[in-house]
């Protein structure tokens, strides 16, 4: 490569070096004993580099050198702290009391020998616990750790989650209908979608995948709103650009969903990152699913959030399916969660299902993010309870048998129903009044956007950039040319 | 394409390097190799110097330059130390570009790999992390395709990052990225988020850096929709080019080459941003439009001296903008001199000679008097060997031998 990368800028950079707490990763010179060497610390990517002088170092003569803290400047503001996972405790100043020859310090840390000759198994002995509020007949279970919630919150949560299974099916049936082109449901993950959301902040970014219809829902979105998106007409915040539920919203934080698998997920991180830079009091979400688990996005951007400290609630809906894969054929590891500690994330498993459960957690993971600056994973266990899409059938892969259980009892909204009725804030009369007032508004609402027309065609050629470059304005003029010239071929739904 | 070579047996300076048929290609490949000249080094020459010193006067207080023109053979010993400005190589001058902006505005930040606590592989970004702290100035794991995406989030919720990639050839590993996500989300939604990034990396055939580090990414990229480029040349247009990027709202993709980063020149102390789609007039003339961009700019000025002693004047255009082209510039020197020359370092197939060639057909096709000529590289991965990767490179004596062809 370039010769640049050997010049001197190294010893540049170790007088600038202003930090006293840093200890860089550095390669250990190993011709000399480990107990007896006095090296410095020294900088990485340099060949035979000199030792330094001590000067600067929090000298312990030994081994700190090359413990993996995380090389900081102290001039910085909204740095990161100066321990990664990895790092060894403050009391590493002292040498370890057990015989030096046990332990070496490799970069990374310090490492404990064995004589023995194993590989870490491949089975799995016993899976990670999923944390749970509520039993199937929505009693609590013995519990202490879950968030209080008022009956204001409760009722709230199960209305909008019976909206948002009222809103799928119908919405559904209008692409079987060929009233909309495509249609993606939720069901059976009304809890994940209405319980996280609830439990975050208005200022907290959401990076959807596709199937978090429901964190939109609460956060305001109107039904007649999404409506014209799944009409891509002219009040279409999306401007009819994109398929239907690729939804987006600037005002209410939650980014335009792009097809891309996982795409979102290092999106997420970034965003974290940016408001760590500016100090927010607030963190990013990101939903993906056990399929989205396998893309290399995925893996680096749990990576970088860990290294970098971000304020980052990464949640993954388990539904058990990736179309027709099963998760037995996307991973052989104990889910998801087992990756986040991989990464040096703090990660959990929820029980999806579980309106409390999964308020509970994301509510503490989003101070954990926020408060300790740190990713926080959440494995939220569920079932794919509807198609994948409405170009899916999927009895063509499963058991109807299958389908039809998760749809039963262990249905969200049929347990958290239970929850509330028992405590006397729900009725048969109110479901019933609810369902209908939200069937009524949706036929309201599709009729409306039906009737609405489509965006101009100037909106086909703006936003590409800020302002419209010439070949943009020239493509243009020469489609309008042609639709004059034949008029008569050119919808009349759509306005010029 | 197939009036160069009428006159196979004269046109002996026309080495074998550049990419023709196949069938001229055998016939002239013999006898040009005993005659080729020897190699040269273009980098550092003081012909480079003067030529990218006529480009701009000094001392301007204008903050927005546009279309700086050249002054025909500037003498050399006038630009000394009494010119006002400041003398610095164009590495530094993206440092400073990016350093002023950074001092600007608090939301600009970099990321990539090396680029904080070592400063960078080609030291663009050195010293920065000390000043703005290792948040500011990001190292990131080796994860093109996501730290592309952390940058776009970031992008998306308010930041201006700039993305290093350590060679352009690993932002292939961003393609999806950089595709899907950067150059669409601004319109798929509808305008409510933008995505102000800029791009950057040094790439192009450097000194045997093998095939995998000599990519030139703007043929793959030039096709993707909701995005710029841009390619600078020399110290002026690098620091000018990188600040008007930070500043523009689009997507920006700043195409670096990884031999020009030692070019030294002196550059105005007042603050200047260059336009983004502007091209720059390098030397004009009045026989045949020459086209180029990046590290071939100093070929053709090579060549354009050697053309100027066998009496040619050549218009040297460097075109900067890759996507959009700067078609009124080039088309008002096309209505001029009626030939075209397009000298570029990209593969023959798709790139951004074959799109220029196409544009410049469309819309100038009346004011040609000869085909388009377009000089690439050919069609195949750098080699490895110093005498093999010279010759996948235009050389200026197959620039002077196009001239002549096209200006029968």
């Amino acid at each position: 490569m370039a010769s640049s990368y050997f010049s001197k800028s190294k010893a540049l950079i170790m007088q600038n070096l202003k930090s006293r707490k840093f200890l860089t990763l550095g390669f250990v010179n190993r011709t000399s004993s480990v107990t007896t060497s006095q090296f410095p610390p020294h900088l990485i990517k340099t060949i035979s580099f000199p030792p330094l002088p001590a000067r600067n170092y929090e000298s312990s003569s030994r081994i700190n050198s090359s413990i993996a803290f995380a090389r900081c400047f102290a001039s910085v503001s909204g740095g990161r702290g100066a321990h990664t996972a990895t790092s060894v405790s403050d009391d590493v100043d002292q040498f370890c009391t057990e015989s030096p020859s046990q332990e070496v310090d490799f970069p990374g840390g310090k490492v404990k020998f064995t004589p023995k000759l194993t590989f870490t198994s491949k089975t799995i002995e016993e899976r990670v616990p999923c944390y749970r509020v509520l039993n199937e007949n929505g009693d609590l279970i013995i519990d202490s750790d879950s968030v209080e919630i008022s009956k204001e919150l409760a009722v709230k949560m199960y209305t909008d989650m019976v909206t948002l299974q009222v809103m799928d099916t119908i919405f559904y049936e209008a692409q079987r209908q060929g009233r909309i082109s495509f249609y993606l449901t939720a069901i059976g993950e009304e809890a994940i979608n209405i319980a996280s959301a609830a439990a975050l902040n208005i200022n907290d970014f959401v990076f959807p995948q596709y199937r978090e219809a429901g964190v939109l829902l609460w956060r305001g979105f109107t039904l007649q709103e999404f409506a014209n998106q799944l009409f891509g007409n002219k009040y279409d915040y999306g401007k009819g650009r994109q398929m239907p539920i690729h939804y987006g919203s600037k005002k209410l934080n939650y980014i335009t969903v792009a097809s891309t698998v996982a795409t979102q997920v290092p999106h997420a991180v970034g965003a974290a990152y940016s408001m760590k830079m500016e100090k927010k009091d607030s963190c990013t979400v990101t939903y993906f699913g056990d399929g989205g688990s396998s893309t290399g996005d995925f893996h680096a951007a749990l990576n970088f959030a860990a290294v970098m400290e971000a304020p980052v609630i990464f949640f993954c809906r388990n539904n058990g399916w990736a179309i027709s894969t099963p998760v037995r054929d996307q991973f052989r590891s104990d889910g998801i969660v087992v990756k986040g500690n991989a990464y040096g994330v703090p990660s959990i498993r929820v029980d999806g299902n579980d309106v409390l459960a999964v308020y509970s957690a994301v509510h503490q993971a989003r101070k954990m993010a926020i408060q300790e600056q740190t990713p926080v994973l959440i494995e939220a266990l569920t079932y794919r309870a509807g198609h994948h899409s409405t170009s899916d059938d999927s009895t063509k892969y499963r058991s109807l048998d299958e389908i039809e259980w998760w749809r039963g009892d262990q249905n969200p909204v049929k347990r958290f129903r239970k929850f509330i009725e028992n405590k006397g804030w729900w009725s048969e009369e109110a479901e019933s009044e609810h369902r209908s007032n939200i069937r009524k508004q949706l036929s309201q609402a599709i009729q409306a956007a039906e009737r609405v027309e489509k965006p101009s065609i100037g909106d086909l050629f703006s936003d590409v950039y800020d302002a419209s470059p010439k070949n943009l304005r020239e493509q243009e003029s020469f489609l309008r040319k042609n639709i004059e010239k034949h008029a008569r071929d050119y919808p009349t739904d759509v306005p010029l | 394409m197939a009036s160069i070579f009428q006159g196979v047996g004269a046109a002996t300076a026309l080495s074998s390097s550049t990419s023709f048929d196949t069938k001229k290609f055998q016939l002239s490949s013999r006898r040009s190799l005993s005659e080729r000249k020897p190699s040269f080094v273009v980098v550092r020459s003081s012909a480079a110097k003067k030529d990218s010193g006529s480009s701009r006067t000094g001392g301007r207080a204008d903050h927005l330059v546009t279309n700086a023109v050249a002054t025909k053979s500037e003498n050399p010993a006038a630009s000394t130390a009494s010119k006002p400005g400041h003398e610095l190589l164009l590495f530094e001058a993206l440092r400073e570009g990016l350093e002023e902006e950074m001092e600007r505005d608090a939301r600009v930040c970099v990321m990539g790999e090396d680029v904080g606590h070592y400063g960078g592989s080609y030291k663009v970004t050195k010293g920065l992390a000390e000043k703005y702290g290792d948040l500011r100035v990001l190292d990131t794991p080796i994860a093109e395709n996501s730290f592309t995406g952390m940058g776009i989030g970031a992008a998306m919720t308010g930041l201006r990052p700039i993305i290093e990639g350590m060679n352009m050839g690993f932002l292939l590993l961003a393609f999806n990225q950089i595709s899907n996500n950067c150059g669409m989300l601004h319109y798929t939604s509808g305008g409510q988020f933008k995505i102000p990034v800029v791009i950057r990396g040094p790439g192009g055939v450097g000194r045997q850096l093998g095939a995998e580090h000599s990519q030139r990414l703007e043929s793959y990229f030039q096709s993707i929709p909701g995005i710029q480029m841009v390619a600078c040349s020399t110290p002026y247009n690098a620091k000018g080019l990188m600040k008007a990027a930070i500043r523009s709202d689009n997507p920006v993709i700043l195409f670096e080459h990884v031999l020009l980063y030692n070019l030294k020149e002196r550059i105005p102390d007042e603050e200047y941003v260059l336009s983004l789609e502007e091209a720059e007039m390098v030397r004009p003339g009045e026989h045949v439009t020459i086209l180029t961009y990046s590290r071939m700019r100093y070929h053709v000025m090579q060549a354009a001296k050697t053309l100027v002693n066998k009496g040619y004047d050549p218009e040297v255009i460097d075109i900067r903008s890759l996507k959009p082209f700067d078609l009124y510039t080039i088309g008002n020197s096309i209505k001029k001199t009626h030939r075209v020359l397009i000298v570029e370092e990209c593969m023959r197939t798709g790139g951004i000679g074959a799109s220029l060639t196409a544009a410049i057909t469309e819309n100038f096709h009346d004011y040609l008097d000869a085909p388009i000529v377009c000089l690439s590289s050919q069609d195949v991965p750098t080699p490895y060997a110093g005498t093999l990767e010279e010759w996948t490179v235009v050389q200026p004596p197959q620039i002077v031998a196009a001239v002549e062809q096209l200006c029968r």
